[in-house]
């Protein structure tokens, strides 16, 4: 062209900087911008009350319980039908029709989009299985859509484990069973764990299939059973921010919820990292 | 020995079951979504379903016209894509052949925060900052437009962007670098002549796997969209509020009567965005299974 190849370098190293600043610019200014607005409504009393004088004043208490219930069902799902089949796909199988099927449905799985879980999960867990809307129906449907992410996660970790760790305990004469949960489980858990702490993150911010199973626009106590319906911080947050006549006076509620939502997945992601990181250390050593 | 090896097996088979259930929750999602939009098909016509302009559904008789929504979904998509591409494509660049690797360490976690956040704090950002900015800046009756949502899917669709080809680039073989180098090319050059092209299967997969994303995204949308189901034109649509597929499910479901006839309607909707969704990542492995073909030779 007509410009000088170094020339033309520099303009192209100089779009390609700006456009990563560009891309970090936006990941600051949203967590800036949620931060600052959000920080002055953040206290005791909003976390531990409940929301008062129809929800324009008082706390998220009962919010912030459901959206924990929602996570600890849910995982409790998910983590060890995650864990088993990755250890079947890694340890067990062999190339054929039943691990061509498992991998084709995890990938389908996992570009599904979350409002088909939703519907799926109202077809199934609350009217078919007649659990109702419900945590139950609400941390069944979650499960199926953290699955295919905890299994990849998991699969990666046991890939990591180095051959000789399973030929040296087999030549021991060790089962293959006893070489996986006492030798190979255990090299891989922290790099399962990094999925398992990301996926959290995940259930905590998911809204769309929770709407469709089970999340309730406004319940004034804590759900005393799996049956019952619940409050969710992602609904409660879109319910504040576009319903009802007062969006205005809630606005600082508003935010606050949103810097919570975003205090877990920044937590959940920094805890992800530190993991990761002193586990590489480790390997390097 | 003998008890040992049933017990071995016992637990091959266990393990086998429970991987298996994958496989049956993606039978019986296929199965209840096409069977609870199926039943739609009993009183109204499929035709009509997908040739019919409007979105009545509680009009008498009621309308379900799939286009206005359709196409709703498209032109967001289409916007977000517009948006991210070059932007994502740009980052991944600079990430995997520019950077210190310090400094590419450091900025892969802020990436992996924007993938973390939300879609609803998307959504809640969108509404409050973006939405006024775009109905001030362009002057418009309404900012809850097509275009607020492109820009908020953009930012979303961001992290898959980058990852996917960030990892297509760096497995691009370095001798293919040095080759080009060696020959007196500058860095430049040889990352848009030489690394750019053999990546350029992975990139396209990135760029399907971010319109998977994009036109899946719920919550954002109908936050940002303003949810009128109209069909949009183009390009002028985008300054206009539109409905997208997913939207649309959302907001109906929570005031449908179960086994209604908009019931199984939004049933339908969620069907038709199953398919294309599914046929995206059809297209997006296949394509990625091309370029490791590729890299084998």
């Amino acid at each position: 062209m007509f410009l000088r190849p170094k020339t033309s370098e520099k303009l192209a190293f100089a779009t390609l900087r700006l456009s990563m600043a560009l891309v970090l610019a936006f990941v600051s200014i949203i967590v800036i911008y949620i931060t600052v607005n959000g920080y002055s409504a953040l206290s005791l009393d909003f976390i531990t009350q409940m929301p008062m004088k129809r929800m324009t004043q008082g706390g998220i208490y009962p919010a912030i319980m459901g959206s924990l219930m929602l996570i600890g069902l849910s995982m409790a799902f998910a983590i060890p039908l995650g864990i088993l089949s990755a250890i079947y796909l890694n340890e067990y199988s062999t190339p054929g029709r039943a691990s061509w099927a498992i991998e084709m449905a995890i990938n389908n799985l996992a570009g599904t989009p979350s409002v088909v879980f939703g519907l799926f999960g109202l077809a199934l867990f609350v009217k078919y299985f007649g659990f109702g809307a419900s945590l139950l129906s609400a941390s069944l449907t979650l499960a199926l859509l953290i699955v295919p992410v905890i299994i990849r996660a998991s699969k990666e970790a046991l890939m990591t484990v180095p051959q000789e760790y399973r030929e040296a305990s087999l030549a021991l004469g060790v089962t293959k069973w006893q070489t996986t949960r006492k030798v190979i489980l255990p090299a891989a858990i922290p790099g399962m764990m990094t999925g398992i702490i990301l996926s959290i993150g995940r259930v905590a911010g998911e809204t769309a299939p929770i709407l469709l199973t089970g999340a309730a626009y406004f319940l004034p106590r804590i759900p005393d059973s799996v049956f019952s319906q619940f409050m969710a911080l992602p609904y409660h947050l879109f319910v504040l921010a576009t319903s009802g006549t007062s969006i205005a006076q809630t606005r600082p509620i508003q935010y606050g919820t949103a810097l919570i939502l975003l205090l877990i997945v920044v937590m959940m992601n920094s805890i992800a990292v530190l993991i990761r990181r002193h586990y590489r250390n480790k390997l390097n050593r | 020995m003998m008890h040992r090896k049933k017990k071995e097996k016992a637990i091959e088979s266990t393990l086998l079951m429970v991987s298996g259930v994958t496989v049956v929750a993606l039978f019986l999602l296929c199965f209840f979504l096409f069977r609870e939009g199926y039943l739609l098909f009993g009183d109204y016509s499929i035709i009509s379903f997908l040739t019919e302009t409007s979105w009545y559904p509680s009009s008498s008789p009621a309308k379900f016209g799939l286009l206005p929504l359709l196409t709703g979904s498209l032109i967001v998509t289409a916007g977000a894509i517009v948006l991210s591409v070059p932007l994502g494509l740009a980052s991944a660049i600079y990430i995997s052949e520019l950077a210190d690797p310090k400094i590419a360490q450091l900025i892969k976690p802020f990436v992996e925060i924007l993938a973390g956040i939300p879609s609803v704090v998307y959504g809640f950002f969108g509404l409050i900052v973006v939405v006024p900015l775009l109905q001030d800046l362009l002057d418009l009756p309404t900012g809850q437009t097509a275009l607020a949502g492109s820009i908020m899917l953009g930012m979303m669709a961001l992290p898959t962007i980058i990852s996917v080809s960030e990892d297509a680039i760096n497995s691009v073989p370095t001798a293919l670098k040095e080759g080009s180098l060696a020959l007196g090319s500058t860095k430049w050059q040889t990352i848009y002549r030489v690394v750019l092209p053999a990546a350029l299967s992975g990139i396209s997969a990135a760029v399907m796997l971010g319109i998977g994303r994009a036109i899946g995204e719920t919550m954002t949308v109908m936050m940002v969209t303003g949810n009128t189901a109209i069909i949009p034109g183009i390009p002028e649509g985008l300054f206009d509020p539109v409905r997208t597929m997913t939207a649309t499910i959302a907001l109906e479901m929570g005031e449908v009567p179960q086994g209604s006839e908009h019931f199984h309607a939004l049933f339908a909707v969620g069907a038709v965005l199953f398919l294309i969704t599914f046929m995206i990542n059809l297209i997006a492995d296949s394509v990625k299974k091309k370029y490791r073909l590729q890299e084998g030779v």
